[in-house]
C-alpha cells in the first residue's frame, strides 16, 4: 500500500508542528514579499522576456505554423505527454526509500519552476519570480514531507488538481473580477467612474433595448418551449412511432444556432414580388401583405427570434419531461384510472405533480439559456431593429466600439440576472437526485 | 372527452359495482384509443411544423440558384430540378478570407483537441474530488461547482487581454502575453478557452460518476500495490468511459456549434465554420442557394455525431449536462 506510511516512512524524522507552522509563516512571508517587490519597481517598457529556450509562445507559434490538420495529432501528442508525465508522477511519487524521495524534492522545485519559466518572464520580474516558485516548490516539498498520511500524500495530490484548478483560476476566477471591476472604469479602463457605465445601460437605447429584450427572452422562452416539449412527450409516450417522432423534433437540438438562424431566416425571407419565404407565402396566400418579420417593430422581430430559440430548446424539454413521464408510477395512473379519470384529468393531476421538479428544471436551465442567447442574434439581425440581448450587446460594445466599461457592465447585469436562476436551478438538481 | 360516472351504490353492491367498473373500464380503453389517435395526429402535426423549416432550406440548397431565388421551394415537387453544383460553390466561396471549405478543417482542428484536453484535465481533478481525502474537499467542490454561474461573458474580455497582453500589475510587466499574430494558423488561445470554460461542468459531471464507482474495485487494486495513477489509468477511466463519452459528445457538439468563444479569441485565419458561415451569411444575401448549402455544410457533423451517437446524446442530457 503506497497512501499508508511502510517502516521506513515510520521511522522517518517527521518535523513538529512548531517547526512546520514557522515553515508556513516564513514561505508565506517570502512570497508576498517577492511579489510586493515585483508590482513596486520601475516600470521597465524595454524590458525583454526571459526564456530557456522552449516557451508556450514558442510551441504555439511552433504548431500554429503547421497545417491545421496536422496540428491535431501534435497538440494532444503534447498534451497527452504531459498527462502520462502527471500519471508517471502520480503513481512513483508517493512509494518510499531514497530514489523516491530525490525524486519527490526534484519535481516539486522544478515544476513550479519550469511552470514560470515557460511563460517567459521579463527580464526585471524574473528573478522574483524565480524565488517565488522556489518558495512554492519547497514549501510543497516541505508540506509534502510531513504529510500525515505519508510523505508522498500531499504530492499526489497537488499533481492530481492543479492543472484544472490554474486553468480556473486564470480563466474564469480572475477574469470575473476583472471584469467587475472594470465595470466601474470607462472605456480606457483608467478612470473610475462609478455607477455611470450602469446608468448607460438602463438608460442608453441600446442598453435599455438589450435589457427589456432579454427580460422578454427568459420570461417567455422557456414557458412556450417547456409546455410544447412536455404536450409532445405527453403526446408521443406510447404511441405507435414513438421513437420516430421523437427523434424529429430532438434533431433541432443538434443544430447551431448559427444553422438554426439561417434556417429560420429562410422562413422569413421577404421580397417584392413572388415571396419565397414560407412565412410570406403562407400571408400572401390568405390574401395579405407581405411582412419583413426581422425589422417588424415593436417587438414583433424579437419575437421572431424566440420561435427560433423555442425550436431549439423545445428538444430538450422533451427529452427530459419524457424520461421524467416514464418514471411516474404506473399504481399512480392505474389507481387513478380506477378512479374513473379522464386521461386530460390524470395527466393534470397525476402525471404534472409528478414531474414538476423535472418541470422546474427544465424551465430554469431554458431560462438561463435565454440569458445567454448570442448567437441568434447575431446571426439573424445583427442586433438591429431593437432586437438586441445583453449576451450580444456586451460582445458587441467590446468589438465594436472598443468600450470595455460598458461591455463589462452588460455583463455583470446579465450575470446578476443569471445568479438567482443558477442557484434555484442547482438546487431543483440536487432535490430531484435525492428523489431518485 | 367526457367524464365517467362512478359506479352509483345499489341493493346489491358489490355486482353491480363490479359491472360498472368493468364497463368504466372497456368505455376507458375505447376512448383511450380515440383520444391516442387524436394524440397521434397532434404530434405528427407539431413533428411536421419543427421538421419544414430544416427540410425548406435542405430542398434549397440541392436547387439551382435562379429556380430557388424567383420560386419558393415548396414548387419543386411541380416542377422538380436538381443540382449538387451550389455545394462546390458554397465549399469555395469566401473572397479575400478563409473559404468555407478551410474554415470547416479550422473548425475540426478546433473542436477535436478543445474535447479531449478539458475531459481529461477534468477527469483527473473529479478522480482527486472522488477518492482522495483532503482538507476542505466538499467547500472546494462546491465552489467549483459554483463556478457554473459565472457565464462565459464575464470572462471573455479579461481573459483575452491576458492572452494578448500578458499579465501587467501596477505598470510592471511580468509575463508577456502570446504573440500569435503572424502565425498561420493558430488556435492555442480558443483550444485553451473552451477548455477553461468547459471544466466546471466537466469536473461536476465526471465527479458524480466517478464516485459511485464501487470502492471494493478501488480498495482491491490497491491491496495489489496499484498507486493511483494505475489505478486512475487502468480502472477508473475504463469505467467511467460512458459518461466520459456522454460529455465527450456534448463538448464536441457545443464547440464545434460555438460562434461565441470562436468570435473573441480566434484569429481571422483560424475562424470556424460557424463564424465563416455568419460572415458569408451578410455578404450571400439572398442568394438562397449558397446559404443553404453553405449552412449544411455546417451542420452536417452534428446531425452524424446526433443519428449516430442518439442513446449517448440522451445518456447526457438526463445526466445533466447542458451548458452553464
Amino acid at each position: 500500500m503506497t497512501a499508508t506510511p511502510s517502516v521506513v516512512d515510520a521511522r522517518r524524522k517527521v518535523p513538529s508542528r512548531q517547526t512546520a507552522a514557522i515553515v508556513a509563516a516564513v514561505a508565506v512571508i517570502a512570497v508576498v514579499a517577492a511579489f510586493i517587490f515585483l508590482i513596486t519597481q520601475e516600470p521597465n517598457p524595454d524590458a525583454r522576456p526571459v526564456s530557456l529556450g522552449v516557451s508556450l509562445n514558442g510551441i504555439f507559434q511552433w504548431i500554429g505554423n503547421l497545417s491545421p490538420l496536422v496540428q491535431i495529432p501534435i497538440i494532444l501528442a503534447i498534451f497527452g505527454a504531459v498527462v502520462a508525465l502527471i500519471l508517471v508522477l502520480i503513481e512513483y511519487a508517493p512509494r518510499s526509500g531514497k530514489g523516491y524521495f530525490y525524486l519527490r524534492l526534484g519535481a516539486s522545485f522544478l515544476i513550479p519552476i519550469l511552470a514560470f519559466m515557460l511563460l517567459r518572464p521579463y527580464q526585471n520580474s524574473f528573478i522574483l519570480v524565480l524565488i517565488i516558485a522556489v518558495v512554492l516548490g519547497g514549501a510543497l516539498f516541505f508540506f509534502d514531507y510531513r504529510a500525515r498520511k505519508g510523505a508522498g500524500y500531499l504530492f499526489q495530490l497537488v499533481i492530481f488538481t492543479a492543472p484544472a484548478t490554474t486553468l480556473l483560476l486564470v480563466g474564469l476566477i480572475y477574469p470575473t473580477i476583472a471584469t467587475l471591476f472594470q465595470s466601474f472604469f470607462d472605456k480606457t479602463t483608467t478612470t473610475f467612474v462609478g455607477l455611470e457605465n450602469y446608468v448607460w445601460v438602463f438608460t442608453n437605447p441600446e442598453g435599455f433595448w438589450s435589457v427589456i429584450n432579454t427580460v422578454i427572452w427568459v420570461l417567455i422562452a422557456p414557458v412556450f418551449a417547456t409546455v410544447i416539449g412536455l404536450a409532445y412527450a405527453a403526446l408521443v409516450d406510447k404511441s405507435r412511432g414513438e421513437k420516430f417522432l421523437k427523434i424529429v423534433v430532438f434533431m433541432p437540438y443538434a443544430i447551431s444556432f448559427v444553422g438554426a438562424g439561417i434556417i429560420w431566416k429562410f422562413v422569413y425571407d421577404f421580397r417584392q414580388g413572388e415571396q419565397i419565404g414560407l412565412l410570406n407565402a403562407v400571408v400572401t396566400a390568405f390574401g395579405g401583405e407581405p411582412v419583413s418579420w426581422l425589422d417588424a417593430q415593436p417587438l414583433i422581430n424579437t419575437f421572431m427570434l424566440l420561435v427560433v430559440f423555442v425550436w431549439s430548446q423545445t428538444a430538450f424539454a422533451m427529452v427530459i419531461l419524457s424520461s421524467a413521464i416514464k418514471a411516474v408510477p404506473a399504481e399512480q395512473l392505474e389507481a387513478a384510472a380506477i378512479d374513473g379519470t379522464t386521461p386530460w384529468q390524470s395527466f393534470i393531476n397525476v402525471t404534472v405533480p409528478g414531474i414538476r421538479s423535472s418541470l422546474i428544471v427544465v424551465l430554469t436551465t431554458i431560462a438561463i439559456a435565454a440569458l445567454k442567447v448570442y448567437d441568434i442574434v447575431a446571426v439573424m439581425t445583427g442586433g438591429r431593429a431593437n432586437t438586441s440581448v445583453l449576451g450580444f450587446e456586451m460582445v458587441n460594445q467590446q468589438q465594436r466600439f472598443q468600450s470595455y466599461g460598458h461591455s463589462a457592465a452588460l455583463a455583470v447585469v446579465l450575470f446578476l440576472f443569471v445568479l438567482p436562476l443558477i442557484i434555484y436551478n442547482a438546487r431543483q438538481i440536487k432535490k430531484q437526485r435525492e428523489i431518485r | 372527452m367526457t367524464a365517467i360516472t362512478t359506479p352509483v351504490p345499489s341493493v346489491d353492491p358489490r355486482s353491480k359495482r363490479q359491472v360498472a367498473r368493468q364497463t368504466a373500464k372497456h368505455e376507458k380503453d375505447a376512448q383511450r384509443r380515440l383520444s391516442s389517435r387524436g394524440a397521434t395526429l397532434i404530434a405528427i402535426l407539431i413533428a411536421i411544423l419543427w421538421t419544414i423549416p430544416t427540410f425548406g432550406l435542405f430542398v434549397t440548397s440541392f436547387r439551382p440558384g435562379a429556380d430557388s431565388n424567383t420560386s419558393g421551394w415548396w414548387t419543386v415537387f411541380t416542377d422538380p430540378s436538381f443540382t449538387l453544383n451550389n455545394y462546390f460553390e458554397a465549399l469555395n466561396s469566401g473572397g479575400t478570407a478563409l473559404s468555407l471549405g478551410q474554415s470547416f478543417i479550422n473548425s475540426l482542428a478546433i473542436t477535436i483537441p478543445a474535447t479531449l484536453i478539458p475531459i481529461a484535465l477534468a477527469s483527473l481533478i473529479a478522480y482527486a474530488f472522488a477518492w482522495i481525502e483532503f482538507k476542505f474537499k466538499n467547500m472546494l467542490f462546491i465552489l467549483v461547482f459554483a463556478l457554473q454561474i459565472v457565464p462565459l461573458q464575464m470572462a471573455l474580455v479579461p481573459l483575452l487581454s491576458l492572452f494578448s497582453r500578458g499579465l501587467t500589475i501596477n505598470g510592471v510587466g511580468i509575463f508577456p502575453g502570446l504573440e500569435l499574430r503572424d502565425v498561420t494558423h493558430s488556435f492555442a488561445t480558443v483550444w485553451i478557452a473552451h477548455s477553461i470554460f468547459a471544466l466546471p461542468l466537466a469536473i461536476f459531471l465526471l465527479h458524480n460518476f466517478i464516485s459511485e464507482i464501487p470502492g471494493d474495485v478501488i480498495e482491491a487494486a490497491r491491496v495489489d500495490g496499484a498507486g493511483h495513477g494505475q489505478i486512475f489509468f487502468r480502472i477508473i477511466l475504463p469505467l467511467a468511459t460512458p459518461a466520459i463519452a456522454s460529455f465527450a459528445i456534448f463538448q464536441f457538439l457545443w464547440v464545434w456549434n460555438d460562434l461565441l468563444v470562436a468570435t473573441i479569441f480566434a484569429p481571422t485565419s483560424s475562424l470556424p465554420i460557424t463564424q465563416t458561415l455568419n460572415s458569408l451569411s451578410g455578404t450571400w444575401g439572398n442568394q438562397w442557394y449558397l446559404q443553404s448549402a453553405g449552412t449544411f455544410i455546417a451542420i452536417i457533423v452534428p446531425l452524424i455525431v446526433f443519428f449516430a451517437l442518439q442513446r449517448f446524446f440522451v445518456r447526457g442530457l438526463l445526466a445533466g449536462a447542458t451548458k452553464g
